[in-house]
């Protein structure tokens, strides 16, 4: 059968590598490259990479890092952040990036990732979503970096990802990024029931045992991390780690 | 000379990497002289069936492929789509495959609580002993992202299984003829091992 994906989510502005929490406070954690590195050598399944400010600062993706990141992994790697027409896409996909991960531009027009699937293939374009609690009312689907409500209900809009042509979810918690205070369990299970396509579960785990638990619990395809792959304790030293295949695959 | 066939389609990029990191000599052409003067070919791809055959046939690289390959027995390797091309056709598509090797490429099912497409890492049973297989094992796992699958007409061209619900073809060979379903170029040491094989292969 296939093995339980444990993806690292790395987290890029300006240069440097980061890691928030909520999707705020940014803090340095190290160099992107060196990290990709030493993630390599760890053997990985898969790494996600996305620069949290391209979007938000209307500019492209950084193809000069994206390539030098490519030629350092050995495995299959998704790049989001700033991709806005087929044009970046294929950018991307030449340096030897295998899948990119749409958000505020499938927001603004899902057309985009249509394009994207028919020349370089569904697997080739995941849909990403931050989704948020609200106070009062159920889960929301929040754009510019979590900050702005979109008023979609994130079942509707990964069927319509789905429908448009992704071939794989991102679904990110907002509330939990970086809490380490384990997954949004109904969050991740409604989307996964009503998909067809793999869900990538990412925000809050903060244990080898949240993540056991959370595809012992859910049909979910792949869990990814971050502060639980680059900090180490309390103090949250930077530290990068990755747990034992074979653990997760116990069960 | 290895030359990764660079007519438009694939992860040329990735594969060539890998091949730096294993030492071989390449380089991504879709020239003839290139494909001519080459020791040996890979044909990457990524994508739909159709697509990946009528942007080769266009490229007007098929005939000086048929001729190397099947005339001259230059050791060749399909990767993903680039190994599903390999077959007769595919049920993704009308557009017929270069037919060199005896299969046909087939959807899998959906069925309860399987995703497609298959994505993930899988390991693979060996079917046969071959220089290619060396050092790969039962513990040995390759990335797969796919969603149809190779489907060989006579068991002597299966290499490698996998299991995805369901046993299937993960690998093929005939004479100097190979195809891999999953991205060698992405699987780490294990996909690394494969493609020294492939550079060592006489």
């Amino acid at each position: 059968m296939v093995r339980r994906r444990v993806i690292p989510c790395l987290l890029l502005k300006d240069r440097g590598l980061v890691k928030t929490v909520k999707f705020k406070e940014p803090k340095y954690v190290g160099d992107p490259i060196n990290a990709i590195r030493i993630f390599n050598e760890k053997e990985v399944d898969e790494l996600v990479l996305l620069d949290i400010e391209a979007s938000r600062l209307n500019r492209e993706p950084n193809y000069e890092l994206i390539a030098e990141v490519a030629g350092e992994c050995f495995m299959p790697i998704c790049y989001g952040g700033g991709i806005k027409t087929l044009e970046h896409a294929e950018k991307v996909f030449s340096l030897g990036i295998e899948k990119i991960a749409i958000n505020t531009a499938a927001l603004d027009d899902l057309s985009l990732i249509r394009q994207i699937a028919d020349k370089f293939g569904s697997q080739s374009v995941v849909g990403s979503m931050d989704c948020r609690k609200g106070f009062w009312s159920g889960y929301s689907v929040y754009s510019e970096n979590g900050t702005k409500d979109t008023k979609r209900q994130p079942v509707e809009w990964a069927q319509e990802l789905e429908a448009a042509g992704v071939g794989e979810i991102f679904l990110n918690s907002v509330d939990r990024d970086g809490t380490q205070k384990g997954f949004d369990i109904s969050l991740v299970e409604s989307v996964v029931s009503q998909v067809h396509v793999p869900v990538i579960a990412c925000g809050g785990a903060g244990s080898t045992t949240d993540l056991i638990d959370l595809f012992d619990r859910t049909g979910v395809s792949a869990v990814a991390a971050g502060s639980l792959f680059v900090f180490h304790g309390k103090h949250r030293a930077v530290l990068i780690s990755y747990p034992d295949i074979n653990v997760l695959n116990a069960g | 000379m290895i030359v990764v066939v660079d007519y438009g389609v694939g992860n040329i990029a990735s594969v060539l990497n890998m091949l730096k990191r294993v030492g071989a000599k390449a380089k991504a052409s879709n020239s003839r002289e290139d494909i001519e003067q080459a020791d040996k070919l890979i044909l990457p791809g990524v994508g739909a069936f159709d697509a990946g055959m009528q942007t080769l046939r266009s490229s007007g690289l098929i005939e000086v492929l048929n001729e190397q390959v099947l005339n001259k027995h230059k050791p060749v390797m399909g990767v993903c789509l680039g190994s599903q091309m390999l077959g007769n056709g595919s049920e993704e598509g009308n557009e017929p495959g270069l037919g060199w090797i005896d299969m046909d490429i087939v959807r899998f099912e959906k069925r309860d609580g399987r995703k497609v497409p298959h994505m993930g890492w899988n390991e693979v049973n060996p079917q046969l002993q071959h220089p290619i297989l060396t050092g790969i094992d039962k513990e040995s796992r390759f990335y797969f992202v796919h969603s149809y699958y190779m489907l060989p007409r006579h068991a002597e061209n299966t290499l490698l299984t996998a299991n995805y619900d369901q046993q299937f073809t993960a690998a093929v060979v005939k004479d100097n003829i190979f195809g891999f379903q999953f991205h060698p170029e992405k699987s780490h040491k294990f996909g690394m091992q494969l493609f020294k094989n492939f550079v060592e292969l006489i």
